[in-house]
């Protein structure tokens, strides 16, 4: 399978890196401090294709502390809030659309 | 039941052992992902969208109460207190913590449950009818040839890297409740002419981007030859399947692209070299394994005994009897289906609480066995039919006793984008919706026999392709749209439904299923005209019609 650093990178819009972290799998986003973080707004934006595959080399690198890195769309709000770009993040994000069952 | 030997035992507690290294040097660094990944998918370990999936065999759809009970603790210690359980028999962890997943396994494997070959280019999970062994009018329990199956192809060395994943499925029944002709290999037990029970071979069926039905191969395999045949066939796939382009690697593009005829001649050549090899199946193996399946020591009841014979003044007793009730092969016994398939809910999740009540009810009504069917439902295989009111009670009262067995509510649903990473669309609110619309179970039943089936995407794990009614989730600009096919059908007659024209948007679907149901219930000839029959007769024309004259 081709590496993400090595697909052509093309971004249309804001965007930010994010993967799972290894050890439970929780969904975690890149941050500017060159760390992970499990808080979608404090995922470090890029604009640029140049700038998005930086920021996947780096979190890449980072095998032990994540898995399956990849780039994915945000929208910036006024006031500068971070929000999901398509339906697959914002389920990542927020979780299941539906109820689920109550612990006993 | 079947009894695990002392090699089955040892074979899984190493699994075990191996896979706890394996996480303890990913953890650590000294495996790479790209190293760990082919080893967690040897275990049934995916990574989905919010975590690590963990997909757990039910070789052909048997479970002991002990089992299911040990799920039941899986699914609270390791997970979020529910497992989904699946179209082939396996059942799913959705939150699991790869930290925590070989004390999982270890958990499982003291009960003799495993992951092996739930993912990966090889051999998995062999289904079976759920009926198996309990089913009237069967040849014989088709259990003990998947349990051969099982045995022969589990870390098999030859075929674990195989072009792709390959799949069996097994029934004795006429009535085909294993879907064998949308697996890879299909084998249907029955009797020559002779009077001699041995295989109809199918091959080459499967769904998923490129629908085909399986094609008979061999007409008749005696059981005897059954090892040699499969691996022939097994032999041939791995010589020339593609390994250049996963979307042309099944064994199904094979089959199409050389023909049948070609392939089984290729098949043919390579089994007249080996038919009679250490692979032929004497008797002595056959029925070591035969004996290795215990069987419950029946009772002789009767048919209609005083406590169905009260019950049925319950008309919602008489529902579920009539619609979740099946004839047993010993008089007085009956099968009863427990729908995972309540109003509202997730098709085919069970939780923590219901596993353990399930148990303890196979414990008390059917001699602690409990069954999966590919349909998502499970099944009590061996119940008095006089203890039916009292197990109706408790199974109303932990949530499985919907009686919609095989109505338009009993959905096939894939998770869909909620958890998958392959997804493109979301399966069970689609599912969900539609359980609602037809929440009353009088129109349900005046609609009769219906199966709609849900795929997030084209990989087609909800087996849409072969739903009465199938849809399939596509992404169109970042929304989910959905494709609508009627007329497909997973049985003895299977079939791959008919697209009925552009897909819809996420919120008319339900809508969609109405038009067509009302449809149906306009045109169809007589009130016994199952929809799947008036389909065909009609064609998909004035389905076709109906749902897009106003859209």
């Amino acid at each position: 399978m081709t590496s993400p650093l090595q697909q052509k990178i093309k971004i249309t819009g804001p965007s930010m890196v994010t993967a799972n972290r290894t050890w439970d799998g929780v969904v975690i986003y890149r941050t500017a401090a060159k760390g992970w973080s499990t808080d979608l707004s404090e995922a470090a934006i890029v604009h640029t294709a140049d700038d998005a595959r930086a920021l996947l080399a780096e979190s890449v690198a980072d095998d032990v502390g994540a898995v399956g890195a990849y780039i994915a769309p945000v929208q910036i709000r006024d006031g500068g809030a971070i929000k999901p770009g398509n339906l697959r993040e914002q389920i990542r994000s927020r979780g299941v659309t539906i109820e689920l069952p109550l612990p006993a | 039941m079947y009894a695990y030997d002392e090699i089955d035992r040892t074979l899984i507690n190493e699994r075990v052992t191996e896979f706890r290294d394996q996480v303890k040097r990913r953890l650590s660094g000294e495996l790479t992902e790209d190293e760990f990944k082919s080893l967690r998918l040897m275990n049934g370990v995916y990574l989905q969208l919010h975590a690590y999936m963990f997909r757990v065999a039910i070789p052909y759809g048997t479970l002991s109460s002990e089992q299911m009970r040990r799920l039941a603790h899986v699914a609270r210690r390791y997970d979020r207190g529910y497992g989904h359980f699946t179209t082939r028999q396996n059942i799913q962890f959705n939150w699991i913590k790869l930290a925590e997943l070989p004390d999982a396994l270890a958990d499982l494997a003291e009960v003799g449950i495993h992951a092996m070959q739930t993912s990966g280019n090889c051999t998995r999970n062999i289904t079976a009818d759920q009926w198996a062994g309990v089913a009237p009018g069967e040849i014989e329990d088709p259990r003990i040839w998947a349990e051969l199956l099982r045995q022969y192809s589990t870390l098999h060395p030859e075929f674990s890297f195989l072009p792709r994943k390959f799949k069996f499925a097994i029934t004795a029944s006429q009535h085909d409740r294993a879907a064998i002709k949308v697996h890879d290999i299909g084998l249907r037990l029955h009797r020559n002419a002779a009077g001699e029970t041995g295989f109809e071979v199918l091959v080459g069926g499967g769904l998923g981007r490129t629908p085909f039905i399986g094609k008979t191969i061999k007409p008749f395999v005696p059981g005897r030859d059954l090892l040699s045949y499969v691996e022939a066939i097994l032999r041939v796939y791995n010589q020339y399947g593609r390994r250049d382009n996963i979307y042309k690697a099944r064994i199904k593009i094979l089959v199409h692209e050389l023909g049948i005829e070609k392939f089984a001649s290729e098949v043919e050549h390579e089994w007249q070299q080996m038919r009679d090899s250490a692979l032929t199946l004497d008797d002595a193996v056959v029925e070591d394994i035969r004996s290795r399946f215990t069987y419950p020591a029946y009772e002789k009841l009767p048919h209609m005994p005083d406590e169905l014979k009260q019950a049925a003044h319950d008309p919602h007793f008489e529902a579920w009897r009539k619609n979740s009730v099946a004839p047993h092969k010993v008089p007085g016994y009956a099968i009863v289906t427990l729908s995972l398939k309540p109003v509202g809910g997730p098709p085919g999740d069970a939780t923590a609480e219901q596993m353990d009540a399930i148990a303890d009810l196979a414990d008390k009504y059917s001699f602690g066995e409990i069954r999966v069917g590919h349909e998502q439902n499970l099944a009590l295989p061996h119940v008095a039919r006089r203890d039916l009111p009292a197990l109706w009670r408790a199974l109303d009262k932990i949530g499985v006793a919907t009686p919609n067995i095989n109505l338009v509510t009993d959905i096939i649903a894939c998770p869909g984008l909620d958890y998958c990473a392959l997804a493109n669309a979301r399966s069970i609110p689609i599912a969900q919706e539609l359980t609602r619309r037809f929440a009353n179970h009088d129109t349900a039943n005046l609609i009769g026999r219906l199966h709609v089936n849900i795929s997030g995407c084209i990989n087609a794990c909800g087996h849409h392709h072969v739903g009465h009614i199938g849809i399939l989730g596509v992404e169109k600009n970042g929304e989910e749209f959905y494709q609508i096919t009627i007329g497909g059908r997973a049985d003895e007659n299977a079939a791959v439904g008919t697209l009925i024209g552009p897909a819809v948007p996420y919120g008319e679907v339900a809508d969609v299923v109405e038009d067509i149901v009302e449809a149906y219930l306009a045109l169809r000839a007589r009130p016994d005209e199952l929809f799947i029959d008036a389909v065909k007769r009609l064609g998909v024309e004035p389905f076709r019609e109906r749902v897009y004259a106003t859209r």
